[in-house]
């Protein structure tokens, strides 16, 4: 069990670099997270003891690898309170989950004149997929609004669901606002309209707790290196009717059952969604990711809602700040904003100077950060490991930073 | 006075920093000092766009010579223009593409063009090169 902040920093030996002579401060969370030595251990682990490839070969390391890979799929039902663990798929990513979907759920069940609801605060990689299957299957793309403060407007989506709509992509946090989107209402009130459900988690994984009973979606999906894990693997979450339903989107190895010229059948889930080698190695990390997440304790939350109210503070004492998400709204730590008369992109070049990792530009969300009148934004996004020394480092480096770009 | 004189000059200027803050806040002065393309230059078609920020470029050619006028809406890329302008500006077609511009990796700054920072700045150096290549058999 991890109580303590500085026990907690220990495990992430990166946290203790500098930068240009400066100790890091990394506030790029949101982007992708540091790992801990539990992860890099079990990385190494596959790289330097145990290597075989997995559901294949009658050799003992290639058992343990199978073991470690079906393991971290039994970590990844119980963390998310799914039924079996058929109904996890593991992908490359949040964005291979959300392609996965579009494409085999799409050519199944959607036909011309269908509609997709979406939100206007979603991540490219909850747009561009389903403009991609919208343009093949003559598929409509309707955009539930966001207020001034980027807030979704999660009560009107009633006027928005109508008969055509059968399927909702939505954002659990925004990577932009750092808001938090109401998303069990939201699955309650489309599924009583037989309308499917797909929830984004790639922020929301991170900084709530997810129960996918719970929430009632019928997909989730995330990535594990946001999550403390490595980069390249994710998962699909998804009910096992509709998988069990949907066609299998790449074809290779290990997704079938038996393979003829004339016909193939195609192996039961969850690995008819799992063409090819798979990441085990990463998999096999996430697995270690997900004990360390479940070693975190409840005052490490508290820390958490500490670093905001610290943040919130410090950011609105900086003349002509403009907080996206707004101060009122509950929110993760993460903080996108402006400043009038300095650009975001010489901000965060000079921040980086005095050792500190931001964000910078459209965050891959431009249709948010057009809906703000933005060209580029700042974005500073924590994690529990981070310390309210560094959210004062932060602020005193950002006015010394505003100051020199407006004189 | 050669490019690689002028870029010596650059180097030379750039050497009494050895702060990172102080090397950005003389970059920051001297984008400041980047005289403005005027409003016509700001058109759609000298516009070159990147994810971080903007940058306009127009070009002159006149007598045997290109000259450029830029502009950004970021400083920092305003004051690398600025070195750019002032290393390139006012050169034959063959000057500017026989220039290897190693000062900027020599001051420092060579990670403000990398493809990650996407701000305009390494499509800039490009079409700067492609009008040298058009008017290179002027
Ligand atoms: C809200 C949101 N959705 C999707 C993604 C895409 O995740 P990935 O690039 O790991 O596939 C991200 C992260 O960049 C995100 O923040």
């Amino acid at each position: 069990m991890i109580s303590d902040i500085n026990q907690l920093r220990l495990q992430f030996p990166i946290l203790g670099r500098e930068i240009y002579s400066k100790p890091l401060v990394y506030f790029d969370n949101a982007a992708t997270a540091q790992k801990p030595l539990s992860v890099i251990e079990m990385s190494s682990l596959l790289l330097e003891q145990t290597n075989g490839n997995v559901h294949r070969a009658p050799h003992r390391m290639a058992n343990d690898c199978t073991s470690y890979y079906e393991g971290a799929r039994e970590k990844v039902r119980a963390f998310l309170n799914a039924s079996g663990t058929d109904e996890i798929i593991f992908t490359s990513g949040t964005t291979a989950s959300i392609n996965l979907i579009a494409r085999s759920f799409s050519s199944k069940f959607l036909k011309s004149g269908d509609t997709i609801l979406l939100s206007q605060a979603e991540h490219h990689s909850n747009i561009v997929p389903w403009q991609l299957v919208a343009n093949e299957l003559g598929l409509n793309i309707k955009v539930l609004p966001v207020d001034q403060s980027g807030r979704i407007l999660s009560e009107k989506i009633d006027e928005y669901l109508d008969d055509s709509v059968k399927l909702i992509s939505i954002t659990h946090i925004s990577n932009v606002t750092g808001l938090i989107t109401p998303v069990k209402d939201i699955c309650k009130k489309a599924q009583a309209k037989g309308v499917i459900t797909v929830i984004d988690g790639a922020q929301g994984i991170v900084h709530s707790k997810v129960d996918v009973k719970d929430i009632g979606c019928d997909f989730y999906a995330f990535s594990a290196h946001k999550l403390y894990g490595p980069t390249g693997v994710g998962v699909l979450y998804g009910k096992r009717d509709l998988l069990e339903q949907m066609p299998p989107w790449m074809g290779g190895g290990d997704m079938i059952e038996s393979v003829s010229f004339e016909k193939t059948e195609y192996a039961p889930l969850p690995l008819k969604f799992e063409a090819g080698t798979p990441n085990y190695a990463g998999v096999a990390a996430m697995g270690a990711a997900l004990d360390f997440c479940n070693s975190l304790v409840e005052n490490i939350h508290k820390h958490e809602s500490d670093l905001i109210k610290a943040m919130k503070e410090g950011l609105s004492e900086i003349d002509g700040i403009k907080l996206f998400g707004g101060f009122e709204n509950e929110r993760i730590p993460l903080f996108s904003f402006t400043v009038d008369g300095a650009h975001a992109s010489d901000i965060a070049i000079l921040m980086d100077k005095m050792g500190i990792a931001l964000r910078s530009g459209k965050l891959c969300a431009e249709p948010l950060v057009k809906h703000f009148g933005a060209e580029s934004v700042v974005r500073a996004s924590l994690l529990p490991y981070n310390t309210l020394e560094e959210v004062e480092i932060f602020i005193s480096s950002l006015k010394r930073v505003v100051k020199m770009l407006l004189n | 006075m050669s490019i690689k004189e002028e870029e010596q000059r650059i180097i030379e200027e750039f050497s009494v920093f050895d702060d990172w803050m102080d090397k950005y806040e003389y970059l920051i002065e001297i984008g400041k000092s980047l005289p403005v393309i005027d409003e016509s230059g700001k058109s759609e078609p000298n516009l070159i766009n990147g994810c971080q920020s903007r940058v306009w470029l127009a070009a002159e050619y006149k007598e045997g010579k290109i000259w450029f006028t830029a502009d950004s809406d970021a400083i920092i890329t305003k004051g690398i223009i600025s070195l750019l302008i002032r290393v390139l500006s006012g050169r034959t077609p063959k000057e500017i593409l026989d220039a290897d511009l190693a000062f900027i990796g020599q001051i420092g700054l060579e990670e403000n063009l990398s493809p990650t920072r996407a701000n305009g700045l390494r499509s800039m150096i490009i079409k700067i090169r492609t009008y040298a290549a058009a008017y290179i058999n002027n």
